[in-house]
This record gives structure tokens, sequence and C-alpha cells, in this order.
């Protein structure tokens, strides 16, 4: 039987004391899953943008497809991205496997859809508020875009946390397409799915709480983001 | 800081002007209704032209098909002789940039293409005209309701416009408000600005107007000058309209 209060302290401990390897395994789960948000906003922002503003043959197929993305299972991600980046894969050449660049990839595409069907949402509501008065200025069609991105920023951003609350807490891609190399791939989730095993409980439990302490931050960024946006629009 | 009656220190922007409106041939509709039927119609240049008429009439379609946000099914709408007139709408509800007040008019500077190096000028001398200098920073909405109009004007008049195009500007603002607001229209018209308003409020018609066009049910029933039409309407569906009103006033 383990003794719970032995490794709430040991756990604590290892956060407190600044412990090198739980460190550099937050420092590595952060860098994978913002450079994913980040490729995914700039891909997704205005591939959401397109297909509010645009009519084309095959949008709706489009948007039925990038919906049903959203929710995909990540380790069939995983596993796509896997077959792709593996050495006999189209794009085994690359030498991604087993990087944190293949678990940037298999989280971009698990971010992407979020971000691009979120945005599409939000920019068709603030087209159908602002389109009249913009067209009255004479912004018309794509013009329109870069306003009405600004305009829907606080909702925005708010898309983009929950696209990074969702590849920082995803554990079946990274683990497929990473590996969990330690000090090369092990991300938290990753890490804390094998030190569980290993039952080495304090740091699986430490990388939780700093996992959990993440997920709080990330939600009382979004609460005040809705605040501010709700104190600019009263009246 | 000008309060809102307070004469501004810049007049408001001087305008050529441009030929008068004209419409010729114009039918709309939706869902096989024909909501608009205007064979011809010609809004003198300068001045306030009213458009009134009840629920219905196709006032606020006429005004949108003259500022261009509506291509008609058929028919057309010219101004003048010369190249396209500077325009300008202000809408019943203008939807606001959720940015401070300033920032919108800056907007409507940049993207109609006011030159850069003029853009603050101009927003200081819109500002002051508007009575709006000491809410600049503030966010655009939060204003009061008048206020909110008076900034929806001011960024109609960004593009410096020959015509301005009212869609019932005091339709929800309180008398005091209402009165500001009444007190910009006129300072805009008496610049040179040609205002064509759309409004149910007949006390406002018959202080600015100068010509109605009364609407019902998509036509033009009669066009007159104000005074006239308010003495004595001509047509049938005018004067019940006017009776009505009168009544509920």
């Amino acid at each position: 039987m383990h003794d719970y209060a032995d490794i709430f302290a040991r756990s604590f401990g290892l956060i407190l004391t600044g412990d090198p390897g739980l460190w550099s395994v937050v420092l590595l789960s952060l860098r994978v899953s913002l450079s994913a948000v980040a490729i995914s906003a700039l891909l997704g922002m205005p591939l959401g943008a397109l297909l509010a503003m645009a009519r084309f043959p095959g949008r709706q197929p489009l948007i039925v497809l990038i919906n049903a993305l959203m929710g995909i299972p990540p380790v069939v991600v995983g596993l796509i991205a896997y077959l792709l980046l593996s050495r006999s894969g189209p794009l085994g050449v690359l030498g991604l496997l087993y990087t944190p660049a293949a678990m940037i990839i298999a989280q971009t595409v698990l971010v992407l859809p979020i971000v691009a069907a979120l945005t599409r949402q939000q920019i068709e509501q603030l087209h159908a508020e602002y389109g009249e008065q913009l067209r009255s200025f004479g912004v018309r069609g794509l013009r329109a875009v870069p306003t009405l991105l600004w305009e829907g920023r606080h909702g925005l951003t708010t898309t983009l946390l929950a696209g990074f609350g969702r590849a920082i807490a995803e554990v079946g891609a990274v683990i497929i397409v990473g590996g969990n190399i330690n000090h090369v791939t092990r991300v938290m989730t990753t890490a804390i799915a094998l030190e569980t095993s290993r039952g080495n409980l304090a740091l699986a439990l430490a990388l939780g709480a700093i996992l959990i302490l993440i997920a709080v931050g990330v939600n009382a960024v979004v609460t005040m983001l809705s605040l501010s946006a709700g104190r600019g629009t009263r009246g | 800081m000008a309060e809102p009656g307070a004469e501004p220190p810049t007049p408001p922007p001087a305008s050529p002007g441009c030929g008068p409106i004209r419409v010729s041939g114009v039918r709309h509709g939706a869902d096989g209704r024909l909501l608009l039927c205007i064979d011809r119609l010609e809004i003198a240049s300068g001045g306030v032209s009213v458009i009134l008429g009840p629920n219905g009439a196709g006032k606020s379609l006429l005004l949108r098909i003259l500022h261009g946000m509506i291509r008609p099914d058929e028919g057309r709408v010219s101004f003048g002789e010369g190249p396209p007139c500077r325009q300008g709408m202000v809408f019943q509800n203008p939807v606001l940039l959720r940015r401070s007040t300033a920032a919108n008019i800056s907007y409507a500077l940049r993207v109609q293409g006011c030159p850069r190096h003029r853009r603050r000028l101009r927003l200081r001398e819109l500002l002051e005209l508007g009575g709006l200098a000491g809410q600049a920073r503030q966010p655009a909405r939060t204003l009061s309701g008048g206020e909110r109009q008076r900034l929806a004007m001011l960024r109609a008049l960004a593009a410096e416009p020959e015509v301005l195009f009212l869609d019932e500007p005091t339709s929800s603002l309180d008398p005091a408000a209402a009165q500001a607001l009444e007190r910009l229209i006129r300072r805009v018209a008496g610049g040179g600005t040609k205002v064509v308003m759309v409004t149910h409020d007949l006390g406002l018609a018959s202080r600015l107007g100068e010509e109605v066009i009364f609407l019902h049910r998509g036509r033009v029933r009669e066009q007159s000058a104000a005074a006239a039409f308010f003495a004595a309407p001509r047509s049938t569906e005018a004067r019940a309209f006017l009776a009505l009103n009168q009544v509920r006033r």
C-alpha cells in the first residue's frame, strides 16, 4: 500500500526544488503544444475565415469534414502520422519520426480543425452582425476578414486556448509518433503514463499537478478575456 | 472639449455636392413579393429630403438601394452626370466596432481612403463636431444611445460624403439625445452635404425636411415640398398616414 502523504510530499518537493528531469518534460510539453497551436492559428484562422466568407464548390463538404475532424481520436491521428512519417512511409525521408517535430505535426492535425471550425463559426456570426456596416464603408468580401478577425479577437483567443487544452492534454498521438524517449520526446502526459506504470507516483503526481495548474490557468485566462470583452461591450 | 450642443471649432466638411439622385424603373422583390416599384424618382441635390411612409412601405429598402447596399432586381440609380458620389450611411441600429470612440472614427477614415497625414486632424474635427471629444478613449459600446448614434454619424462623415443617408436616426433616442442629433444633421446639411433621411418622427421631418417623398406599399405616392406636404397632402394614403400619426403624437 502506498504512503500517500509521502508521495504528495515528494511530488511537491520535485516541483518546488525545480527538479531538472520534471521541468525538462514540462518545457518540452509547452514547446510542442504551443508550436502546434501557433501553426494551427496561422493555417486555421485564414481557412476558417475563407470558409465563412467565400463561396466555392465543395465548401459545404469541407465544412462537414472539418467539423467531423474536431472529434477525431488522437490515437488515430497518431497512427496516420506514424504511417506517413515511418521510414517506409511517403514522408519517411524527412526522418521526423520520434522527434518533437513529429509530435508538433500530430498535435497540429488535432488542433487545426478546432481552430478552423470555431473561427468559421465566429466569423460567420460577426459577418452577420457587421456585414452591412462594413459594406457601407466600402469594405466588402474578403477585405472584411482582417476587421472581423480583430473584432472577434476575444472569441478567437478562447478558440486558441481550447486548442491548446486539447494539445497539452492528449497522449495517444504523441506517444505513437514521439515514442516517449527520455530527454527527447517525453512530454507530461506520456511521462505520467510511464511513471505510473513504473510505480514512480511522486513524479507522475507532480506532472499531473502541473498539468492541472496549466488547465486551470488556461481557464482563468479564458474567463478574464470573457469578462474584459463584456466590459467593453456593455451599454 | 466641445459639449454636444456647442458650436464646433471647425465647420463640417465642405462638399461640392453631386447632381440629383435619379431612380428609374426600379423593381425589387423577395419571396415572390414586389417590395419596391418606382418608375421614376428624382431627388434634388442639396438640402434634406425625407422619406416617409408606414411600416413596410419600402423606405429602408429604398435607402439601401440608393446607397448601393442592395442591387435592385431591375432599374438603376444614378447620381448626376459625373463620377459616383461619395456617400455615407447611418443605420437605425448602427454596429459599433469593439474599439474606442476615436478608433471607430479612425477605422472609418482609414478604410475610406483618408490620407494618413490628414487622419489625426480629421479625427479631432469629427470628434468635436459630434461633441464626443471627451469620450474619445471610451469603448464605443459603452456610450449612451445618443452618443452611439452621433458616433455612427461621425463615421459616416469620415468619407466627407456628398450624400448622407440616414435610416431612422432618432428612433431609439430620448428627446435630449434626439435634439443633439438633429443639431448635428442640420449642421451637416448646412455644410452642403445632401441628406436623405427615413424617419417616423414627423416633428423631425417637418423641422429638417425640405422635400418629402411619401411611399406606400413600395410605390411613391407623393413627392412635394415639406411645407406643402404637411399642410395639405395630396394623396389619400398620405392624408391617412398624417392623420394617424398626428393622433398618436
